[in-house]
């Protein structure tokens, strides 16, 4: 088990996400920084779908009741290991009794901790991905427990990654959403030609900006949104849907966030300024 | 068989946007089931696809690939006009049952004041009317339903709730429906139906599919609680009709 001695801000187990039920109006969810996770995964040599846990600003404290081993990746959180400091993109062997903590958030905003294997918790509509009310919870708390196997040996083929150049990208590269053509030459320049800071409402679901652009009312009927739906709302605010964003909207969808682009707004914060390139 | 004018179009790297004339009408959203299932039987990989229809459009996501746009949509071109005779899901005309006691239904006596009538003429029209199910989203289970009736159009409530219980009924403008989970909302609430049509536990969480029909009845504060119980224990049973196809 992993033993959840302090929860930190806001801290979830997630895997690639929950398919086949967005019919039904359950989103995906999943991790948020999807290239991240990867890379993690990778060098442990998982699935690109085994489960890790999403560290959101203000990092856990752990403890491993087994041995196994792990790849720290996202946002730069000072985490340690019994105290002395580790690092992102490095497999680390970890031993039963072992406490993982973190510090200060120095760089992005999610970071994550994989394990070789993955967790070993239930599967819930086939994904582990924590989403209220699908899951019990929506988020760790103190005490939890997460099952996972003891892994004593494992020569990994490649133990360590350049540092992440991801984290400090701005531009978010983006394509014509379906009501692209609603927008006219003001809506454009405003939209290409001027940097949008985060918002104070940003999380899972969705990120909103601060600066508004010109509002687009109209009598849409509702139809599918995606993680990276770009929707403008009739006062001119633009909102990104993200992981656990609804399946469906009303807005029009004027643009739509590439994979990547999705991966590097979701290392974003408070005040934090990005700018959209269509492609 | 109508063949609508439809566009295809991206929309993203991994999703497709199939949209039918822009109208709310019952024939086209029969047609989009009918091409859906046609896509699920014949034509698309479940494993790699999701297919969701609301009111005029399908989008279809793929689940990791990129698509390559230019001959899918010629191939789904193709596909649409192969549709007929698909063979499609079962529909069904769900009863359900709804406690209209004003302790749950806060807003009850303001729509009637509104819309000038008595609160047992609101429960008279709101279950003597069939609805359509248009779509689900906005929430896990959240039913878009469309064929409420004029009399019943009341404006939505000036200030959204922050908090709207499990099960609430709400009415605002064009639309009824259900609220599946505690959530804001800022539709009028005229009652509550405590049964469990969405339900993660279940293999099936949503019993409900877009295309079928929704019929709402009344009940007493204790059939109320007796239904909610038997929800929480995963006993209730739930009254369908299967509809002709």
């Amino acid at each position: 088990m992993l033993k959840v001695l302090k929860s930190g801000f806001y801290t979830t187990l997630q895997d690639e996400g929950r398919f086949g039920y967005r019919d039904k109006g359950v989103p995906v969810s999943g991790v948020m920084d999807v290239s991240t996770v990867r890379k993690a995964n990778r060098l442990l040599e998982n699935e690109d779908d085994a489960s890790v846990l999403e560290i959101t600003m203000t990092g856990p404290t752990l403890q491993f009741e087994q041995d196994t081993f792990i790849v720290l990746g996202g946002a730069e959180m000072s985490a340690t290991l019994n105290n002395q400091p580790i690092y992102n993109y490095r497999v680390y062997k970890v031993s039963a009794g072992d406490i993982l903590s973190y510090g200060r958030l120095t760089e992005g905003f999610r970071g994550y901790l994989a394990l070789k294997d993955g967790f070993k918790s239930d599967n819930i509509l086939g994904s582990q991905s924590q989403y209220f009310p699908i899951t019990t919870s929506g988020s760790l708390k103190d005490g939890d427990e997460l099952e996972y196997l003891e892994v004593s040996s494992f020569d990994p083929k490649i133990s360590e990654l350049k540092i992440d150049p991801q984290l400090g990208e701005t531009g978010l590269e983006v394509s014509k959403g379906p009501e692209y053509g609603l927008l006219d030459n003001d809506h454009l320049e405003d939209i290409f030609f001027k940097e949008f800071s985060v918002a104070k409402e940003y999380n899972r679901m969705g990120y909103q900006f601060e600066e508004k652009i010109k509002g687009y009312k109209t009598s849409m009927i509702t139809s599918a949104t995606l993680p990276g739906t770009v929707q403008i709302t009739p006062s001119g605010t633009l909102i990104v849907l993200m992981k656990d964003g609804q399946t469906t909207g009303g807005y029009p969808r004027i643009l739509q966030l590439s994979d990547k682009a999705i991966s590097i707004l979701a290392q974003k914060k408070f005040g934090d300024k990005v700018t959209f390139k269509l492609i | 068989m109508t063949n609508y004018p439809i566009s295809i179009r991206p929309f993203g790297e991994h999703a497709i946007l199939v949209e039918w004339p822009n109208k709310v009408d019952e024939d086209i959203l029969l047609d989009i089931l009918q091409f859906s299932s046609h896509l699920k039987m014949e034509c698309l990989d479940s494993n790699e696809w999701e297919l969701v229809s609301a009111y005029n459009s399908l989008t279809l996501i793929q689940r990791k690939r990129r698509i390559n746009f230019e001959p899918f949509i010629k191939q789904l071109a193709i596909w649409y006009s192969k549709r007929e005779g698909a063979h499609q899901k079962d529909k069904y005309l769900w009863k359900l049952p709804v406690c209209y006691d004003l302790d749950f239904a806060i807003d009850l006596e303001k729509v009637a004041k509104e819309l000038a009538v008595s609160v047992e003429k609101i429960i008279e029209l709101h279950t003597s009317h069939i609805y359509t199910v248009f779509g689900i989203g906005f929430l896990p289970g959240f039913m878009y339903l469309g064929g409420l009736p004029e009399s019943l159009e009341a404006s939505r409530r000036a200030e959204p709730r922050p908090k709207v219980a499990k099960g609430a009924v709400g009415l605002a403008g064009k639309q009824t429906g259900i609220y599946p989970q505690e959530s804001p909302g800022g539709w009028n609430i005229i009652g509550n139906c405590s049964v469990p049509i969405f339900d993660a536990k279940r293999d099936e969480p949503c019993l409900v599919n877009v295309g079928d029909k929704i019929q709402f009845y009344s009940i007493s504060r204790a059939e109320y609680k007796l239904h909610k119980i038997e929800g929480e224990v995963g006993i209730y049973q739930f009254e369908k009709i299967k509809l002709d196809a």
